[in-house]
């Protein structure tokens, strides 16, 4: 791919030893950090064995580096290329599993590829991101501000998100639209657009609510109010609030969490993770992978101002306040903040397809930083710089 | 634009992280003792560990409750792999009915899969050997030794023991013991006065559980306290005999007490049931058949039986007599057979009449007319007063539930209760223990007692000094004078010892007549049924040839010895006949056994009964480990 920027040709060519060194291998680091967090918790969820979970957590997580480096060292200008073509299949995978699906979960989230349980919602989070980015990097301030040119990015994001809310999968629906919606405003939409927007989104609500089942409505309507459920999530969130409160400020130990290890908390090893982590290592380790989490985020931010070309900038941001949203929802949901919802925590918990989307997210983060200073024309060419 | 958007975007997230990170502090710091709390109740269960039921024995120590091993099998369906097939191996081993697996399959299905579920219980120790034997092939199959409580001496002592059975809804009154699986508590009897004291405190055992209720380990425990062992004032001896001596009739109640100390010596009701029978639940069939026994056997007659005293009384109404003046007791009343009063003829039991009779050949012959004339001198009230004195009417306070109070008449009683006025001729009635006087078997021994002492004194079966929390301070022979004039008691007791020992007496032929054991007493026979005018002048109807319920009860109080009287004795037998014919008898029996026990046994101490008590609390706990 990268043969066709041959030197002489292409001014920005950045030669790969000097990709490697410009690779922000601090960011590598943490997120190795995290994910051996993710490990350790694993390792003690299973009480204190690699079996079932840490090993093969291990596995994915070599597996993701690997892929994460090979996406970083990729010019950017393929990504950029790409990124249509990334949301066609995304798009085309998230119908398939809504023609034919395996139900797992309660919900259609899976397409069986035989070795390999792909989530194409997962997909479509970084697609998304790319194919917005493209977008509104072909758009002039001014263009951004033409309602029609509003219109087509508008229906790249409801598209997918109305077939997620199909599976139903309301946790994954809003990550789309909240990432979708943090492009449209650094492409400089206008705020008023916005209120419309939400304002239509609201009044939307009943008349969609008519096209939805019986138990697609009870789906719905549990997410909403837990206590429908006391035995299902709403003992979850109390369970948990339990355990993190009972850790106290040093927590009970590692591996010695007895609400965990009693199995009064319910999906240790995945969504409820960080609650175990809070019990076992107190407000000391929670601050801390809070602060770890904190750390890639500023990273996020300082390579997204730091970019010379607006689809870096753009996708750098997405990608981000992705993985922010990821943070937010899990922990504010397992401290009871906010309604359960289905979204694990990054790098730590176990599954696969996440682990898989936020390295990928990743490298393209990494792609961005190392190069930032790549001018790219509007149309995506190389040979457009003015 | 972008990069103030960004920083704006950037700072908002940084507003929620700071959000966690509060909402983190406030969980972990502010709230974390409530939480700490919430996780110990999640995780720590108190488990109770009952504690053994205190054991009852008679007053040299002779076992009568106490706590049988009972073995049960129990089975665990995730150590078995296959619950069908590990049963039909064990009902090859031991005896186990067919439905039996259908119900442990369903109990086992419905159960957490670690929870034991009871197979059988009761087994022998041989079964128990066998199943040991074939543990191999039964995976899955417990033997658990539990405790169940046993009778040594069975029906003997049913209605003053009592038993125990499962706790019924209505008894539950928080105290989480009684919600154990298998907890029995005293329902009747003694079991019943003495639950409390008998319980024991239960231990407790703390033990961490996981979300599904499984123990994970114990973490701490603590042993109980067994029950208290309550030592009776029974001889169990004389008990016996009491039982086999009764049980030659239908029905019959007897009870034999120390006349200083109140001690209750034999107290015996028939027929009677096996209280073991109840221990583990008794069959419909059976609890039928003793609910529908016309014999009652499930009711205490010495305690619950009301029976007319018939002339019994004869000894309260003439001490009430003696002490109102109204008689001396050399003065004579002729009877002539009857005595006429209104429109109305009281008739002596004696048709021809006994002549000119004084206080003491009345009672000997026992002469009706000498009460009829004595009372009306008296009146109702006085009479009754004198009762209650005796100890007759109310109930004595007896420590076993649910004793009867009998009924002493008086003209107020009349009057309340009736709303008619009281007639002359009811008090005539009454002081031959007939008419609405209804007293207890063991109110008449408690009167004896009272007549050869001069004290008040009181039945009871316990002595304070073994359970001392149960019963207010009692001691042996402190009760209150009852103020009666030793010399009228004389005249009573001398008429009675007339009764028994003076050739004409109505109960001579029931004499003992072993030197210096020699008893006085007083026979009583009272009507059922009214005999009618028409049978009384044919005058041909036998009691014999009544049907059984028709027939007179036979009665009989008395003391022994005569000289320095020590033991009270009453019987009643239901339909029995004549007072002197058959229940002097048993009375004559009863003393005699007492006394010849007394001297071929050491007198009993209050330390006797302390160290009796220890040995055997000592030997039941080295059998217990």
């Amino acid at each position: 791919m990268a043969a066709r920027y041959r030197i002489g040709q292409d001014p920005d060519y950045v030669p790969l030893g000097r990709r490697l060194l410009l690779m922000n291998w601090t960011l590598v680091l943490l997120l190795a950090i995290l994910s051996c967090i993710g490990f350790a918790m694993l390792y003690s969820a299973a009480n204190g064995s690699l079996q079932p979970w840490a090993e093969r957590q291990m596995m994915r997580f070599a597996a993701g580096m690997v892929l994460m480096i090979l996406i970083a060292l990729t010019d950017v200008r393929v990504w950029l290329r790409m990124s249509y073509a990334a949301y066609v299949i995304s798009l085309i995978l998230l119908v398939g599993v809504e023609i034919k699906g395996d139900i797992g979960m309660g919900a259609q989230r899976w397409i069986n590829l035989g070795f390999f349980q792909l989530q194409p919602s997962e997909l479509m989070k970084i697609s998304l991101v790319l194919a917005l980015a493209r977008y509104f990097h072909g758009l002039t301030i001014e263009e951004t501000g033409r309602i029609p040119l509003l219109i087509p990015p508008l229906l790249m994001v409801l598209a997918p998100a109305a077939l997620v809310l199909r599976q139903p999968d309301l946790g994954t629906a809003l990550l789309l639209v909240a990432g979708g919606g943090v492009i449209f405003w650094l492409s400089g939409v206008r705020m008023w657009k916005f209120a419309i927007i939400l304002g239509g989104a609201l009044a939307a609500i009943p008349i969609g609510w008519q096209f939805l089942r019986d138990y697609q409505k009870n789906r719905v309507l549990t997410f909403l109010n837990p206590e429908n459920d006391p035995l299902g999530a709403g003992y979850h969130i109390t369970q948990s609030k339990i355990a993190l409160g009972s850790g106290g400020l040093f927590g009970k130990g590692f591996m010695l969490g007895s609400q965990s290890h009693l199995n009064f908390l319910p999906e240790k090893q995945t969504d409820f993770i960080f609650t175990m982590l809070g019990e076992e290592f107190g407000l000391v380790g929670g601050i801390a992978l809070l602060l770890l989490y904190t750390l890639v985020i500023v990273y996020g931010y300082v390579i997204a101002l730091r970019c010379a070309n607006q689809f870096g900038r753009l996708v750098a941001i997405g990608v981000t306040t992705t993985f922010f949203l990821y943070v937010f929802i899990n922990i504010a949901m397992v401290m009871g903040l906010i309604p359960v919802v289905g979204v694990p925590l990054p790098l730590v918990s176990y599954g696969g397809t996440v682990m898989m989307t936020i390295l990928v997210s990743f490298g393209l983060l990494m792609s961005i930083s190392i190069h930032r200073d790549v001018r790219i024309s509007r149309q995506g060419n190389d040979d457009g710089r003015h | 634009m972008f990069t103030r958007r960004a920083i704006m975007l950037g700072a908002g997230q940084g507003v929620l992280l700071t959000g966690l990170a509060a909402r983190m502090y406030y969980l972990q710091v502010m709230e974390s003792d409530r939480y700490s709390t919430l996780a110990d109740e999640n995780r720590i269960s108190h488990r109770l560990l009952p504690p053994p039921r205190g054991i009852i024995t008679d007053r040299f120590g002779a076992p009568l409750a106490v706590n049988r091993q009972n073995y049960h099998i129990l089975i665990v369906r995730e150590q078995t792999p296959d619950v069908r097939k590990t049963l039909t191996v064990l009902s090859q081993i031991i005896e186990i009915e067919p439905e039996t697996i259908d119900r442990v399959e369903n109990d086992v299905q419905r159960r957490r899969s670690f929870v034991p579920v009871t197979v059988r219980d009761n087994l022998t120790w041989d079964e128990v050997a066998r199943v040991g034997v074939n543990a191999p092939d039964l995976p899955g199959i417990i033997i658990d030794a539990g405790r169940s409580r046993d009778y040594p001496e069975g029906p003997h002592l049913a209605h003053t023991l009592g038993y125990v059975a499962a706790v019924a809804e209505k008894e539950l009154t928080g105290d989480p013991l009684l919600e154990l699986p298998g907890f029995r508590i005293g329902k009747s009897g003694i079991e019943k006065t003495y639950d409390m004291s008998l319980r024991g405190r239960a231990g407790t055992s703390q033990v961490e559980v996981n979300a599904l209720g499984r123990v994970i380990r114990e973490l701490d425990r603590e042993e109980g306290q067994s029950g208290e062992t309550v030592v009776l004032t029974l001889d169990i001896e004389l008990q016996r005999f009491a039982n086999q001596r009764l049980s030659e009739y239908e029905s019959a109640a007897a009870v034999v007490m120390d006349v200083y100390n109140g001690d209750v010596l034999a107290m015996s009701s028939h027929p009677t049931y096996d209280p073991n029978s109840f221990t583990n639940g008794i069959s419909h069939k059976l609890w039928e058949s003793l609910i529908n026994n016309e014999y009652s056997p499930l009711s205490n007659k010495a305690i619950n039986g009301t029976y007319s005293p018939g002339s019994t009384f004869k000894t309260c109404v003439a001490l009430a007599a003696l002490e109102a003046g109204v008689v001396t007791p050399e003065q004579r009343f002729f009877c002539p057979g009857h005595l006429d009063l209104g429109n109305a003829r009281f008739h002596c039991w004696k048709r021809g009449g006994h002549g000119w009779v004084n206080m003491h050949d009345s009672m000997k012959h026992s002469c009706d007319v000498y009460y009829y004339e004595v009372s009306q001198k008296l009146g109702i009230d006085k009479i009754a007063a004198m009762a209650k004195r005796l100890g007759l009417g109310d109930p004595t306070g007896v420590d076993l539930p649910s004793e009867r109070s009998g009924l002493i008449p008086t003209r107020e009683w009349k009057e309340t209760q009736l709303g008619k006025r009281w007639q002359g001729g009811e008090t005539l009635i009454c002081s031959i223990g007939q008419g609405y006087v209804l007293t207890t078997p063991l109110q008449l021994a408690t009167m004896v007692a009272r007549l050869a002492s001069g004290k008040a004194v009181t039945p009871h079966l316990t002595r304070d000094h073994v359970v001392p929390e149960d019963i207010s301070a009692r001691s042996d022979s402190e009760f209150p004078d009852l103020g009666i004039s030793r010399q009228h008691l004389n005249y009573i007791r001398d008429g009675m010892n007339g009764v028994t020992n003076e050739v004409r007496g109505t109960a001579y032929r029931s004499r003992i007549k072993i030197k210096g054991l020699e008893m006085a007493g007083k026979t009583g026979t009272s009507q059922v049924r009214r005999i009618s005018m028409h049978e009384r002048q044919t005058g041909v109807i036998g009691n014999d040839e009544l049907p059984w319920k028709y027939r007179d009860h036979a009665l009989f109080i008395a003391f022994a010895p005569v000289e320095n009287p020590r033991y009270a004795c009453a019987v009643v037998v239901e339909h029995g006949g004549s007072g002197s014919g058959v229940a002097a008898p048993i009375a004559r029996d009863l003393l005699t056994r007492a006394q010849e026990l007394k001297s071929s046994r050491p007198g009993v101490s209050a330390v006797n009964i302390q160290s009796a008590s220890q040995i055997l609390r000592t030997t039941t706990k080295k059998q217990e480990s």
